[in-house]
């Protein structure tokens, strides 16, 4: 290996590494969705692929923007933009686990000299209709994955069980490349002049995104966003619905793109401190109910198991 | 006789559930070979994060055949009868029955089946495959394209039996695509090869080679010990946390414990805030000097394995996150000391609520206020809630004997620490934390306890505020919690109850019985948020619930305290004392008869009363023409003056012993005289006497109420 993709040098190393691991075993990687999401589970690539009797193996980065984590980039270790990186694998196979220390491992975190703890963690996420069980994985006392069996995703069951795993990046490479400040993160894997940090990357977008987060954003144009998102969502559901009984749903996809953006708008006025508590609740009601349409009707397009893919399977029941 | 071993073999099970699935195995199991007529010697459950094993000692090999007696059809029943008969006994024909003669229902037939017993193996085996398939997690799942429901997913199972002279046999079991065997593994980075196993005692003695320590009780006291010691090398004295142990216990296979220290200048921070850092995100205990009782700037972890550094990197790694976690904590304890960057915005909620902007608590009031943040869509926001709250406490205060202006400033106050960091990061601080940036601004001792203090009490062992100023608010807290979800209706339902009202009722019963507080709260209810006469008396009668409930773990019936709530009038500690008073007349004779005589009275009365009867208006002495109905109106007199005037002096014995003096008039009454009586004019004029006698009993105690 290169010096400069070292995973225990190089924050896009680490990335690189992860991509090889995981495509050896199987997973077609992806690249991030093009939209701003809360966590790489948005991704139709896990939501909506978890859903359904199809097999799928998948593993990609995934920006993720928390509005309400941004802290000016004074923080050391928050960020309202950071990078996670996730691993579905659908069914769940018998040795996820050792698959996933056996990633650990190619990063840097052996588990003979680094103590690896599966420590229970009940994912939920409440906007998508989803849960599942699992752990926060530790390394040394610190949480570095997320490690979750999802058993309902968009308010249905999952049938079969994808195995989910989203590792925080910024945090891992902080650990291995041993710098206390996120912003210290040597991103290039470079020395003196052609090296390049996470701070020369990030440092003014997370100056910049904060103020937008927490002073500048438009409220009204925001509530109008959610509103005309929620409305978009459903007239796309509506206007792809099967034809008849047992067709195809046509439009799933955009809608669904419809349903992130709603949840992202609806962080970003949360970050602004303009929705109180119980209107909270209301709000990611309203979200979960379009992604529980998504996924009703993602069950019944050919990528959700739907139609003559399936029939035509020797095996199928 | 043999002995079972099973072992349930997963992924990481949750700590907090480990010690009830032990329990819960074990019971499923040994409940199952009872059932079945295998009576063992002993069982006993173990747990590890990643197994579940139990052992029973002395299954016999097979349990004992039973015969069964089925009763039949007499003798000479008709054909359909014995034939429906030898169906259901299994039997071919009447000659394998026997005959019966009983005295009084003469011959018939009986059929003895014999239930020949079974070989353990079977039992267990069905037994096994039953409890894996049905187990009581609290929380389960599925995984792979499986549906068998486990907490985590199941890998192996090792089921062996057989008596510990000879090489036990495995008993075949298979659960989804899990078939059972002898094989098991080790620590999952030490030693994690597979062992094969024939019982408890090599099972164990393997499993502790291969660096799993199988009994949660050894690994606990192992890592107790190993942390006494550490910490005594240091001079240090370990701060016990028995709920941490436990968890800590249960998330390690082979305890290992090592110290890490955080730099000194974190015990600036409150102990309680650094003991909750460490504890709730690193499960880390701390440490304390023995000679000041002050924290230590050190840390044990427990880690699961032995690392091959020496533990260089675990102890470096803990120190880092304990150093991030810390510098957060820090910072929140800092800022939250500090302005507020938006005063100026704060202005108009300091001056409605009378708050010093100068001051940091008195800011995160004003913003509490100032964000209009949502109490509930109806009960409108925070501020308007302390606003309310704090007019209360004072009123209350006044009537209990603590400082008014006390209690105001301390309600104005007592949330603010809602908008701290801290509480932000340790909800479970607040209230705590509150109280510490109070005394740090100077408020009086009396308003920093308050702050601590309102929530309380939290739970059935949680004990009552103890400062008069921290009670009225505490009072005022949950009163204008309970009117105002009173007022809109939103009362618990069945096991439904989101906003804990119940908890804030019984809460309000024990802090006035605690302090034995002489408060009308029909009074200090009305009007609070705007609740009329008829949601009053349904909150009343709610509050009431509390109190039996309460009463009910002294001893005392919900029907006494139904009986008492006349007395009362809505006072908890006078119904509570009358309910009290009244309970032990009740188990006295005198109590009973009185009670007998009571009904006797009350269902002439309602006997007549729906004949129509005439009653008298008032009790005519010139129309008496026994001596007992006389006495009986003299003893009625002189009681009931002494029990309403104990009642009004708040002495209910007197005033039940007074009722219990009534008790010998009114059994000399009914055995001497007839109600019903040919004279009209007498016969409505004995009828008011009973009257007044159901009446001025029912004004100190309701004994229609009091059930038989």
């Amino acid at each position: 290996m290169t010096t400069h993709n070292d995973p225990t040098r190089s924050f896009q190393g680490l990335i690189l590494t992860l991509q090889q691991f995981w495509a050896d075993q199987g997973c077609t990687i992806l690249q991030p969705y093009d939209m701003e999401m809360g966590a790489g589970t948005f991704h139709p690539a896990t939501t909506l692929r978890a859903l359904g009797p199809l097999p799928w193996k998948a593993a990609y980065v995934q920006p993720s923007r928390r509005p309400k984590d941004g802290r000016y980039g004074e923080n050391p270790n928050r960020l309202q933009h950071y990078y996670q990186y996730q691993v579905l694998l659908k069914p769940s196979p018998p040795d996820l686990q050792d698959l996933y220390l056996r990633s650990l491992a190619a990063i840097g975190l052996d588990s003979a000299t680094h103590d690896i703890r599966f420590v229970e963690d009940d994912w939920e996420s409440p906007t998508l209709g989803a849960w599942g069980l699992g752990w926060e994985c530790w390394c040394d006392g610190m949480e570095v994955s997320q490690f979750t069996y999802f058993q309902q995703v968009c308010g249905q069951e999952c049938r079969p069980v994808s195995g989910e795993l989203t590792y925080g990046l910024e945090r891992i490479a902080m650990y291995v490349q041993g710098v206390e400040n996120v912003y210290d993160l040597n991103f290039n894997g470079r020395e003196g002049a052609d090296k390049v940090t996470y701070g020369d990357m990030f440092l003014q977008a997370e100056q910049e995104y904060s103020r937008h987060n927490f002073e500048v954003a438009d409220t009204a144009v925001l509530f109008r966003h959610f509103e005309d998102a929620e409305r978009a969502c459903r007239q796309l559901l509506d206007a792809g619905a099967p034809t008849e009984p047992g067709a195809e749903h046509r439009i799933v996809l955009p809608a669904y793109d419809q349903c992130i953006k709603a949840s992202h708008v609806f962080n970003l006025l949360d970050a602004r401190g303009v929705i109180s508590v119980t209107e909270r609740q209301s709000y990611i009601l309203k979200v979960r109910e379009l992604a529980k349409a998504c996924g009703e009707a993602w069950l019944q397009t050919r990528a959700g198991g739907h139609g003559p893919a399936l029939d035509t399977q020797p095996n199928a029941a | 006789m043999p002995d079972l071993l099973l072992e349930l073999f997963s992924e990481e099970i949750p700590a907090r559930m480990q010690p009830r699935a032990a329990e819960d195995l074990r019971k499923g199991i040994t409940d199952r070979l009872v059932e079945a007529g295998l009576a063992y010697e002993g069982a006993k459950a173990f747990a590890t994060p990643r197994r579940l094993a139990l052992h029973v000692a002395g299954v016999p090999p097979r349990s004992p055949d039973v015969i069964e007696e089925k009763k039949g059809p007499r003798v000479g029943a008709p054909d359909k009868a014995i034939e429906g008969f030898l169906r259901g006994a299994g039997l071919a024909s009447i000659d394998e029955t026997e005959q019966v003669s009983d005295p009084k229902k003469g011959d018939f037939y009986v059929a003895k089946i014999t239930k020949p017993g079974r070989d353990a193996e079977a039992v267990i085996a069905e037994a096994v495959k039953a409890v894996v398939e049905s187990f009581p997690w609290p929380k389960s799942m599925r995984w792979g394209a499986g549906s068998l429901r486990w907490v985590r997913p199941l890998h192996s199972i090792v089921c062996t039996f057989g008596p510990e002279t000879e090489d036990p046999v495995v008993i075949n079991v298979e659960v989804e695509g899990i078939a059972s065997g002898n094989t098991t593994y080790g620590h999952r980075f030490l030693a994690p090869d597979a062992i094969h196993v024939r019982r408890l005692d090599d099972y164990q003695t393997k499993l502790e080679a291969a660096k799993v320590v199988l009994d949660p009780e050894r690994r606990k006291a192992i890592i107790e010990t190993e942390a006494k010691n550490l910490a005594f090398a240091q001079g240090l004295e370990l701060v016990e946390d028995p709920g941490l142990l436990d968890e800590v216990a249960g998330l390690v296979e082979w305890p290992v414990v090592m110290m890490g220290s955080f730099d000194e200048a974190f015990l600036q921070i409150p102990d309680a805030v650094i003991r909750a850092t460490i504890r709730a995100n690193q499960k880390c205990f701390v440490l304390r000097d023995p000679a000041t009782g002050d924290l230590a700037n050190k840390f044990l972890l427990t880690s699961n394995i032995i690392p091959d550094d020496g533990g260089a990197a675990v102890v470096a790694g803990n120190e880092r996150v304990i150093r991030a976690r810390l510098s957060d904590a820090l910072y929140f304890w800092q800022t939250d000391q500090a302005d507020l960057p938006d005063l100026a915005e704060l202005k108009a909620s300091a001056n409605k609520l009378g708050l010093d902007l100068a001051k940091p608590l008195d800011q995160r009031a004003a913003r509490l206020d100032a964000l209009g943040v949502v109490f509930h869509a109806k009960l409108g926001t925070q501020g308007e809630r302390i606003a309310r709250i704090a007019a209360l406490a004072r009123t209350i205060a006044g009537e209990i004997g603590a400082d008014p202006d006390l209690a105001e400033r301390a309600a104005k106050i007592a949330k603010a620490d809602l908008q701290t960091e801290v509480v932000g990061e340790f909800p479970e601080l607040q209230g705590f934390i509150g109280a510490r940036y109070a005394a740090l601004q100077g408020e009086d001792a009396s308003v920093v306890a308050t702050i601590e203090d309102h929530y309380k009490p939290q739970g059935p062992s949680d004990s009552v505020p103890q400062d008069f100023v921290a009670v009225a608010v505490a009072l005022a807290d949950k009163l204008d919690t309970l009117t105002g979800f009173w007022a809109i209706d939103e009362k618990p339902t069945g096991s439904k109850d989101p906003y804990a009202l119940r908890r804030a009722a019984l809460g309000v019963v024990r802090i006035i019985r605690e302090h034995g507080l002489a408060l009308a709260l029909p009074q200090t209810l009305a009007s609070q948020n705007g609740i009329d006469a008829a949601q009053t008396d349904d909150l009343l009668s709610f509050v009431t619930d509390r109190l039996k409930v309460a009463l009910r773990d002294e001893g005392i019936g919900h029907d006494v305290v139904d009986a008492s709530a006349a007395a009362g009038q809505g006072d908890i500690l006078q119904t509570a004392k009358a309910a009290a008073a009244l309970s032990a007349l009740l188990k006295t004779d005198d109590g009973q008869n009185l009670k007998a005589g009571f009904d006797r009275a009350a269902n002439i009365l309602a006997a007549e009363e729906k004949k129509g009867t005439a009653v008298a208006s008032a009790v005519s002495a010139d129309l008496f023409d026994q001596a007992e109905e006389g006495a009986l109106h003299a003893a009625l007199n002189e009681a009931s003056a002494k029990a309403n005037a104990a009642v009004a002096a708040g002495d209910y014995e007197t005033a039940m012993q007074a009722l219990a003096t009534l008790r010998a008039p009114i059994d000399a009454f009914f055995e001497a005289v007839l109600v019903n009586a040919d004279d009209e004019a007498v016969r409505a004029n004995r009828l008011a006497l009973l009257e007044g006698v159901r009446a001025e009993i029912s004004a100190i105690a309701d004994l229609s109420k009091v059930e038989g």
